[in-house]
C-alpha cells in the first residue's frame, strides 16, 4: 500500500477535537456463534476526532465499527452513541443510524435509483424533508464530491471512485454527526483511491467525527489524530499517528507495520 | 537480427464489405446455409414447416360457418369439395356456441333472465353489458399499473375496480361494495389514530379486527337499511350461471391480483427472525405446494361446507377463488424468495445504515429489486395460474373446458373436438402470450445498467 496516496497538504492545527464525547464503548464483547470476535473493547471517541483503525484481516475492525450503528449486534458491554445507548429498542437504533453515516467497501448504492434519488431517499423518508429541499441538499453534496453532472445517471453507469463519492454524498445528505468508513478504498483502482481520499480529507477539514477502517497508511499519517491497531478482536495499540508509525510499542504492531510498509 | 521495422506511408481508405457478407445473401449465408449440415437442416425444416402449415390451412379453410350441426357440416364439405376432401374443420359450432364459450349461461339481459340473446327486452341494457363493462374496466384498471407513463389519475379506477367487479358481475345493491370499501378506510383510520395511542402491535391487530367485524356483522344490515331508502340495485345473477372465459378471467384476475401481495408477505414472513411467524409461513407454503391444486379445489367444493357453520352460504366461485389464490401465493412466495436471496446483503445494510425502518427498506429498496429479479418467475406463475383455472371444470364449474364437454354432449355437435379446443387454445394463448411479452418489455424497461 503506497504511503503517499494522499498529497494534499493538511494543516493539522485547523483540525480541532472537542471535549464532548461522541461515542463511548465500554467492555464490549461480541461472538459469532462460539467464536469470540470482539474481546473487551473500550473506546471513547470525542467530537471531531479522526480515527483510523488498522489491523490484519479478520482482526474484527470492520465488525467493531459495524457495531456502532448496529449492523452487528454486540452481546455484552455498552455502546453509547451521541448520548443514546444501543439496545434492541428499534426506535433508538433507527435514530442512531440516521445520525451516523456509513460508507461501505462495495458502496452499497441502490442500483434501481438514480444518483439523485439515492441521495434524497433517506432525507425524504426518514427525516421527512420536502422533496425539493432534499434535492437541493443532495445537489449541494454532489457538488461537494464533484459529480453534480452525474445526478441523473444510475449507479451502474459510474466508475468505482465516483460511486464511492456518491455513497459519501448520500450519507452526508442525512447531515450525520459521525461518519463510519468500512474500507472505503479497498475495492477501487489506484487512481480512484485518491479522489475518494480527497473527499474524506475535505470532510475531516470540516470537523466531521470519523472512524475509518482502512489500509491507507498515508491517509492515517496525514489526517488521523489517532490510529488504533487491532488484532484477534482486541485493541492492541493506539496512539497518535506520528508515534504509532515511528515508534510502535507492541511486537504485533511492529510486525504488522513492517509487513505493510516494508515494500 | 531480421528487419522488423515497418512504416506505413499512406492510410488505407474504408472499403465496402464483400457483397456475400451483407444484405439478404449475407444474412442467409450466415444464418441458414453456413455449412453443409446446416444447409440440409434448413431445407428439412422448411419442408417440415410447409407440411404443418399446409395441413393446418387445408383443415381450417372450410366453408362451414353457417352449419348448425356436424352432419350439416359434412354435407357442406362434400358439396364444396366432393367426397374424400379429407379432414376439414366444422366452424358452425363456434358460430353457434361462441357466446356460451365467452359467458357461460350468464343471462344477456339480467333484467329479464329468461330473455335470449338477440331479442332485447324493453329498457334493458345492451346484451352482456355488465360483463363487457367489467372487462373494459379491467383493462382500464390494469393498464396504469402496467405502464407508468399513463396518467396517474387512472389509478383511481384501479382502486375502485376490486369493489366494482363483483357488483357488476353478481349484481345486487351498490351499497355493499361501498360499505366493503369503507371497511378498508376504517382499518386505515384505526391504524392511523389508534396506533399512536395503544402501540404499534395492538394498533395493527385492531386495524385488522375492526374491519373484519365490520364486514362480518355491520355490512349486511347496513346495506339493507340503505337500499330500503335508496336501492341503487341491479338485478342479481347467480353463480351457477357464470361460465366460459368470463369465469376463467374472473378467477384468474382475482388469483393473480391477490397472490402477488400475499406471496410477498409470505416470502418476507419466511425470512423473518420471528420464529413462530416464520414457522407458520414455511408450513403454509410447503403444505400448499405439496398438494395438487385439484385436491384444494375438491376441498373448496365439498369439504369446506362441512367445516363451515351450518347455514352459511359461501359462494362456490368465491371458495374457488380463495383456493386458487392461496395456491398461487405459495408458489409466488417461493419465486420472490429467490429474488430476495439474489440481492446482495449490502443492499440491506445500505438501507439500514441510512436509518430506514424495516417496511421502508422493504418497500423502497429491497422489493423493487427483488421483484425485478423475479419478473420471469412471477409471470410464469401468473400464466400457470391462469391456465390452471381450467381445472375448475372438474368440480363442475362451466369454464370453457367444462362447456366444451357439454357442447360435445349435444347431439348436433357430438364428435367435434379440434374446433372447440383449438378455439379455447387460441384465446388462452392470446392472454398468456401477452403476459409473456409484457414481462419482457418490463424487464427491458427496468434495466438500469449492470450492477
Amino acid at each position: 500500500m503506497s504511503e503517499l496516496a494522499v498529497d494534499t497538504e493538511i494543516d493539522r492545527s485547523k483540525l480541532k477535537v472537542s471535549d464532548e464525547i461522541a461515542i463511548q464503548i465500554t467492555n464490549m464483547n461480541k461472538w459469532y456463534g462460539t467464536f469470540h470476535v470482539l474481546r473487551d473493547i473500550n473506546l471513547t471517541v470525542n467530537r471531531g476526532e479522526r480515527i483510523v483503525i488498522a489491523g490484519p484481516s479478520g482482526s474484527g475492525k470492520s465488525t467493531m465499527i459495524r457495531c456502532i450503528n448496529r449492523l452487528e449486534e454486540h452481546q455484552s458491554g455498552q455502546i453509547v452513541v451521541d448520548g443514546i445507548e444501543l439496545t434492541s429498542d428499534l426506535k433508538n437504533i433507527d435514530k442512531i443510524r440516521s445520525e451516523v453515516g456509513m460508507c461501505f467497501q462495495h458502496f452499497n448504492l441502490f442500483p434501481h435509483l438514480t444518483i439523485l434519488e439515492n441521495c434524497t431517499l433517506a432525507p425524504i423518508w426518514v427525516r421527512k424533508v420536502p422533496k425539493k429541499e432534499a434535492e437541493e441538499t443532495a445537489m449541494h453534496f454532489l457538488e461537494k464530491v464533484k459529480i453534480p453532472d452525474q445526478a441523473l445517471k444510475y449507479p451502474g453507469q459510474l466508475s468505482g471512485g465516483q460511486q464511492q463519492r456518491v455513497a459519501i454524498a448520500r450519507s452526508l445528505c442525512m447531515k450525520p454527526k459521525i461518519m463510519l468508513f468500512d474500507e472505503p478504498t479497498s475495492a477501487l483502482d489506484p487512481e480512484m483511491i485518491k479522489e475518494v481520499l480527497d473527499t474524506m480529507i475535505e470532510l475531516a477539514h470540516e470537523g466531521m467525527t470519523m472512524l475509518c477502517v482502512t489500509h491507507e497508511m498515508g491517509f492515517a499519517r496525514q489526517v488521523a489524530n489517532r490510529v488504533i491497531f487491532m488484532d484477534q478482536g482486541q485493541i492492541v495499540e493506539q496512539n497518535e499517528p506520528e508515534e504509532f508509525f515511528n515508534n510502535p510499542k507492541s511486537e504485533r504492531t511492529k510486525l504488522f507495520l513492517s509487513q505493510i510498509l516494508g515494500h | 537480427m531480421s528487419d522488423v521495422s515497418f512504416v506505413r506511408t499512406e492510410m488505407l481508405p474504408q472499403q465496402a464489405p464483400p457483397a456475400t457478407s451483407v444484405g439478404l445473401v449475407g444474412w442467409s449465408r450466415e444464418n441458414l446455409f453456413s455449412g453443409p449440415v446446416n444447409s440440409i437442416l434448413t431445407i428439412l425444416s422448411l419442408i417440415f414447416i410447409y407440411f404443418v402449415i399446409s395441413g393446418v390451412l387445408h383443415w381450417a379453410i372450410s366453408p362451414t360457418w353457417a352449419a348448425t350441426s356436424l352432419g350439416e357440416c359434412r354435407e357442406m364439405i362434400a358439396a364444396a369439395y366432393g367426397e374424400g376432401a379429407g379432414h376439414k374443420a366444422c366452424w358452425g359450432v363456434i358460430r353457434e356456441r361462441w357466446l356460451q364459450l365467452m359467458y357461460g349461461f350468464y343471462p344477456p339481459y339480467p333484467v329479464v333472465p329468461s330473455a335470449n340473446f338477440g331479442a332485447a327486452p324493453e329498457g334493458a341494457w345492451p346484451a352482456f353489458f355488465r360483463p363487457n363493462l367489467a372487462f373494459v374496466l379491467l383493462v382500464l384498471a390494469v393498464v396504469p399499473v402496467l405502464f407508468s407513463n399513463l396518467p396517474r389519475k387512472m389509478l383511481w379506477i384501479t382502486a375502485a375496480f376490486p369493489f366494482l367487479l363483483p357488483w357488476l358481475l353478481w349484481g345486487g345493491t351498490l351499497w355493499t361494495p361501498i360499505l366493503v370499501a369503507l371497511g378498508f378506510v376504517i382499518g386505515y383510520l384505526v391504524m392511523r389514530f389508534a396506533a399512536p395511542v395503544v402501540g404499534t402491535i395492538a394498533g395493527f391487530i385492531l386495524a385488522v379486527a375492526v374491519p373484519l367485524l365490520w364486514w362480518g356483522f355491520a355490512i349486511g344490515p347496513l346495506a339493507d337499511a340503505f337500499s330500503s331508502v335508496l336501492p341503487l340495485a341491479i338485478p342479481e345473477v347467480q353463480s351457477r350461471d357464470f361460465g366460459g372465459f368470463m369465469l376463467s378471467i374472473t378467477i384468474g384476475v382475482v388469483a393473480i391480483g391477490c397472490s402477488l401481495p400475499l406471496g410477498i408477505l409470505l416470502a418476507l414472513g419466511r425470512q423473518s427472525n420471528l420464529l413462530i411467524l416464520r414457522s407458520i409461513c414455511i408450513g403454509f407454503i410447503e403444505f400448499i405446494r405439496g398438494v395438487p391444486l385439484i385436491t384444494l379445489l375438491f376441498v373448496a367444493s365439498t369439504l369446506l361446507n362441512i367445516f363451515l357453520p351450518p347455514g352459511t352460504n359461501f359462494d362456490i366461485i368465491l371458495r374457488v377463488m380463495i383456493m386458487v389464490t392461496l395456491f398461487a401465493a405459495a408458489y409466488m412466495a417461493e419465486v420472490i424468495r429467490g429474488g430476495l436471496a439474489a440481492l446482495p446483503k449490502g443492499q440491506y445494510e445500505g438501507a439500514d445504515s441510512l436509518g430506514l425502518n424495516y417496511w421502508q427498506a422493504q418497500r423502497l429498496i429491497i422489493m423493487p429489486q427483488a421483484l425485478k429479479i423475479s419478473i420471469p418467475g412471477i409471470v410464469s406463475t401468473f400464466i400457470g395460474v391462469f391456465k390452471d383455472t381450467t381445472l375448475v371444470s372438474i368440480i363442475g364449474l362451466l369454464d370453457p373446458i367444462g362447456l366444451s364437454n357439454s357442447i360435445r354432449a349435444d347431439q348436433a355437435w357430438n364428435g367435434i373436438v379440434w374446433e372447440l379446443y383449438g378455439f379455447i387454445a387460441v384465446l388462452f394463448f392470446i392472454f398468456c402470450f401477452s403476459m409473456s411479452r409484457y414481462s419482457m418489455y418490463l424487464e427491458r424497461k427496468l434495466q438500469t445498467g449492470h450492477r
